[in-house]
């Protein structure tokens, strides 16, 4: 079975200052929303008490907030898990919540929003209760930007090695279009960024390099078999010889999320759903993003010939 | 015509044997179970057993077995109920003797176990329990080396007889001792005196108008940073025994970064007992030994104890008599490490005291060479408990003789405590001596209580999608590939069985996200195969014969799936640099996934390829 025409010669590099516009702009864009608009941090990064509650019966998330609301427990963020029994509440502990030390105390947390919930709705329960205090989220967050940082390095240093400059400066490039990108789409939606979803980011990276390198792959070699070597043509070659495997691969990766996002139950949901966004963006990025960056670098023929050592003997003689 | 070598048909066939093997524990699930052990007068015996199998049979609550199991006994049921049932039942008739707390009962068969194969562990997510996060408050530690620096150094002083206006603690923290002495001669001679003594300090001159020379003294950081070291290493020390104490089956207790303890009490819901155990104080005394250890052994005999002393028992219930006089308490006391006696080359623990208590010790030897001295631990845990709608509070009070000893000279602020049995005894009495009195307070920073049957629903939910997302691709590569996507599917399957079966050996958590992390894996595997496919494809539409085709697919792809499968690893090992827990679990889980997912995806594929198409002609290919 094949359902991409293996002849296919469509001109990807042809309409790269239409694709790489467009990029730019979602770069721009996702840029803004992150600065502007701002990520829903989740408990991992800003500290606080999440709950999960069971209702016996169906439950709106509006009323769950105003009986919290009428409880005195203000700013909560109330979030349905997957059906229509069971929430997520998070929201930054009372005075009632705290022991004489002003520590807080997950127990008293737990009977104070029971209490509150129990007064509307009788068959409230709390099945989980959570607490991380914010100083663990400040060094989350840069403990995350340094795992980014160091990814991106080393995915560029083997590539350099590998290949070229060219191609790691490439990669390196698309892979901040497809963080920021993925990112920003958490930050227009305002789904709720936490650690999994960080985690995710970065398995999106190594997902999207993946398919990255199979394509610069391909360039490397057709460029060092083909005698006349215009890297124009030989990138869009490179693009359509791969365009099935980049494709079947992003399919099947995302048969395997879709699965999880719909099975798997709230707690990886944002996995999934980061996993699914980061397979979209990567898969595109690969075939209209990477290649124009490598051909405005100017890559060529000379740089990827395998190195024949130099013989000084020769460069001696006239 | 095969192209496939035979030993690495041999090397596939032992891998995928292996895999089997050592991923079968997980297909016996653990039952509940009730685990028994000995307390200081409880022994674990044949006697027990019956105890405690009469008991259950007495209440009707039927138990799948009961068996000794090194030092503890394990009675095992068929479900939570009744193993919550049968807890009650055994803690009611064994008393205090024994502590009794849920457990699981592995059921892998006995074969399995001796070759080492064993289930993955699960993480709290999946089985419930509480977790906390810990925070050693370092500030503590600098504020008592500091405090304790500057009322060494006037003492100092005082005894070299060097006049000095005022010896203080800096304002900032961190910023040592401020020493303000008449003359510059006094300040050099302070200078030398302090730095003979202490060498962990850094003197610098400071400002000089007037009568005022101004000298500061700093604690080296590579002290600092192995004093903060220490103070982790205790409180992991003491969290340990408290927590054994608690009775939780493998508790997780581990250090992570510079300052923070995990502890992860699988099955426990209740986090009130737990933080009651670790928010306990303790501390230290150092008292006179009083009479013979005969005396002693009489006086628990006769019940009748002399007036001056009070009766103490060891870890091993050995009574001793002390006298009621405290000479030195453990906030007195700055130092302990275990080390070597000089002369006779016998383990021993070294104490360094303050300047108040080196004045009592002295005070106290002088007169007391020859007699014996005895340390005793005293913890102090804080039982709340709401009676008649108000909560009541008593501190229970457990102490224990940690040491007994002879005095053999005149000491105060430095000695050695000898004639320790190994130097494992000595490095466990400096920690229970520093425990009891430098342990910096624990801030919980994070604090997660997970229900039993969010666990219960999280396993399920996770093991069908592992199993609907293997389905799928399967499902889906069999259609698009055909035959050779059969073989990449029985590929898969292997790679799933092998990932199971490293996870297991290594002992890896599994987690939510290491679940996510193998539907992950399993969607990224099937990539080599597609490639390889795409090349064969492409290869016979060149015109290629058939096996050079696939000859040509595998050589050709195979770099691809290097540089592609190196490039996500390095994105894998980052992850797992990240914090510990869940992001970690999925990081490792991902790690290893690349590293099974090429053997399985390139050799087992190229080995059955090799099997189904090696010895005959072929016209086409089916892929």
């Amino acid at each position: 079975m094949e359902i991409f025409n293996h002849n296919s010669n469509i001109n990807f590099l042809g309409m790269r200052k239409f694709s790489v516009g467009i990029a730019l702009l979602l770069i721009l864009a996702s840029i803004g929303l992150i600065v502007g608009k701002g990520l829903n941090y989740g408990l991992d990064f800003t500290g606080g008490v999440a709950l999960v509650v069971d209702y016996q019966q169906p439950v709106v998330t509006t009323d769950v907030q105003a009986a919290l609301d009428k409880a005195g427990i203000e700013h909560s963020l109330v979030a349905s898990l997957g059906g229509t029994r069971e929430v997520s509440i998070r929201f930054q502990p009372t005075a009632a919540m705290k022991d004489e030390a002003g520590k807080v105390n997950l127990d008293k947390v737990a009977a104070v929003t029971t209490a509150a919930l129990q007064a509307t709705r009788a068959d409230a329960v709390v099945k989980s209760r959570n607490y991380v205090s914010s100083q663990v989220g400040d060094e989350l967050r840069s403990d995350g930007i340094v795992a980014a940082i160091v990814v991106v390095l080393g995915i560029g240093v083997y590539l350099g090695i590998r290949f070229e400059w060219r191609f790691a400066v490439a990669a390196i490039l698309t892979e901040f279009h497809d963080a920021l990108i993925t990112v920003g789409v958490f930050a227009l939606v305002q789904r709720e960024f936490d650690l999994t979803v960080l985690a995710s980011v970065l398995a999106v990276i190594g997902y999207s390099i993946n398919d990255k390198v199979v394509v610069f792959d391909r360039v490397r070699e057709l460029f060092r078999s083909s005698r006349k070597a215009e890297p124009e043509e030989i990138l869009n070659r490179s693009i359509n010889n791969t365009l099935s495997r980049t494709i079947i691969t992003a399919l099947f990766t995302a048969i395997t999320m879709a699965a999880l996002y719909f099975i798997g139950g709230p707690v990886v949901h944002g996995f999934a759903i980061t996993m699914l966004i980061g397979i979209l963006v990567g898969t595109l990025s690969s075939i209209f993003v990477a290649s124009p960056i490598l051909l405005w670098l100017g890559v060529s023929k000379q740089d990827l010939m395998p190195k024949t050592k130099e013989n000084p003997e020769l460069a001696r003689r006239p | 015509m095969s192209d496939f070598p035979r030993w690495k048909y041999a090397l596939v066939a032992i891998v995928l044997v292996l895999g089997i093997v050592y991923a079968l524990p997980n297909a016996f699930l653990p039952v509940p179970a009730v685990q028994i052990t000995a307390n200081r007068n409880g022994t674990v015996d044949q006697a027990l057993e019956q105890k405690v199998s009469d008991a259950l049979k007495q209440q009707n609550i039927a138990t799948t077995g009961v068996e000794i199991k090194g030092d503890h006994l394990l009675a095992s049921f068929v479900n939570a109920d009744v193993q919550r049932a049968g807890a009650d039942v055994i803690k009611a008739a064994l008393g205090d003797d024994f502590t009794v707390a849920f457990n699981l009962k592995s059921t892998v068969p006995g074969w399995l176990t001796a070759i080492g194969a064993k289930p993955m562990p699960l993480g709290l997510d999946l089985q419930g329990g509480v977790h906390f996060l810990m925070q050693v408050d370092q500030n503590d530690v600098i504020d008592k080396q500091e405090t304790r620096y500057a009322d060494d150094i006037r003492s100092l002083l005082r005894e070299k007889n060097i006049r000095y206006e005022s010896v203080t603690r800096n304002a900032v923290r961190g910023q040592g001792v401020s020493i303000v002495l008449k003359s510059a001669e006094d300040r050099t001679a302070a200078t030398n005196a302090i730095a003979a003594e202490y060498p962990d300090l850094t003197l610098q001159d400071g400002l000089a108008t007037g009568d005022r020379f101004v000298l500061n003294a700093v604690v080296r950081p590579d002290k600092l940073r192995e004093l903060s070291l220490n103070t982790i290493r205790q409180n992991l020390g003491t969290l340990r025994n408290r927590i054994n104490a608690l009775g939780v089956s493998e508790p997780i207790i581990q250090q992570q970064g510079d300052s923070r303890i995990v502890v992860e009490l699988a099955g426990v819901q209740d986090t009130a007992e737990a933080k009651k155990l670790i928010g306990a104080t303790a501390t230290l005394e150092y008292r006179a030994g009083y009479g013979t250890p005969q005396q002693a052994i009489d006086a628990v005999r006769s019940g009748i104890i002399p007036p001056d002393a009070r009766l103490y028992k060891n870890r091993e219930g050995q009574p001793y008599l002390l006298s009621k006089n405290v000479i030195v308490t453990g906030d007195q006391l700055a130092d302990a490490s275990s080390s070597f006696d000089q002369t006779s080359g016998t383990p021993a623990v070294s104490v360094t005291l303050n300047a108040a208590g080196a004045k009592k010790m002295l005070d106290f030897t002088t007169g007391n060479v020859g007699k014996p001295m005895g340390v005793v631990y005293v913890e102090r845990v804080v039982d709340t408990k709401i009676v008649d709608g108000k909560e009541v509070r008593t501190p229970k009070i457990t102490e224990e003789v940690i040491n007994y000893a002879t005095i053999q000279g005149v000491f105060g602020k430095n000695f050695q405590t000898t004639g320790l049995r190994s130097p494992k005894e000595a490095s466990e009495l400096a920690l229970l001596l520093k425990g009891g009195s430098l342990a910096a307070p624990v801030d919980i920073i994070e604090e997660q209580v997970i229900g039993a049957s969010l666990g219960q629903e999280n396993i399920q939910k996770g093991f069908r999608a592992v199993m609907i997302g293997l389905a799928l691709v399967l499902l889906a590569a069999a259609i698009y590939y055909k035959l050779f996507g059969l073989v990449a599917d029985i590929a898969l399957f292997f790679n799933l069985v092998i990932l199971v079966a490293v996870m297991s050996a290594v002992g890896v958590t599994l987690t939510m996200p290491g679940v996510a992390g193998i539907v992950l894996t399993l969607g990224m595997a099937i990539d080599a195969n597609v490639l390889i496919c795409e090349r064969i494809r492409e290869e016979l539409r060149n015109g290629s014969t058939p096996h050079a085709a696939i000859r040509a697919g595998y050589d050709k792809a195979w770099a691809t799936i290097l540089d592609a499968n190196v490039t996500h690893l390095i994105a894998a090992l980052a992850l797992t640099t990240m914090g510990s827990g869940p992001i970690k679990g999925f990081g490792v889980t991902l790690l290893i996934g690349i590293l099974t997912s090429m053997f399985t995806s390139v050799t087992v594929t190229h080995a059955i390829t090799a099997l189904i198409h090696g010895h005959r002609k072929l016209k086409t290919l089916s892929v």
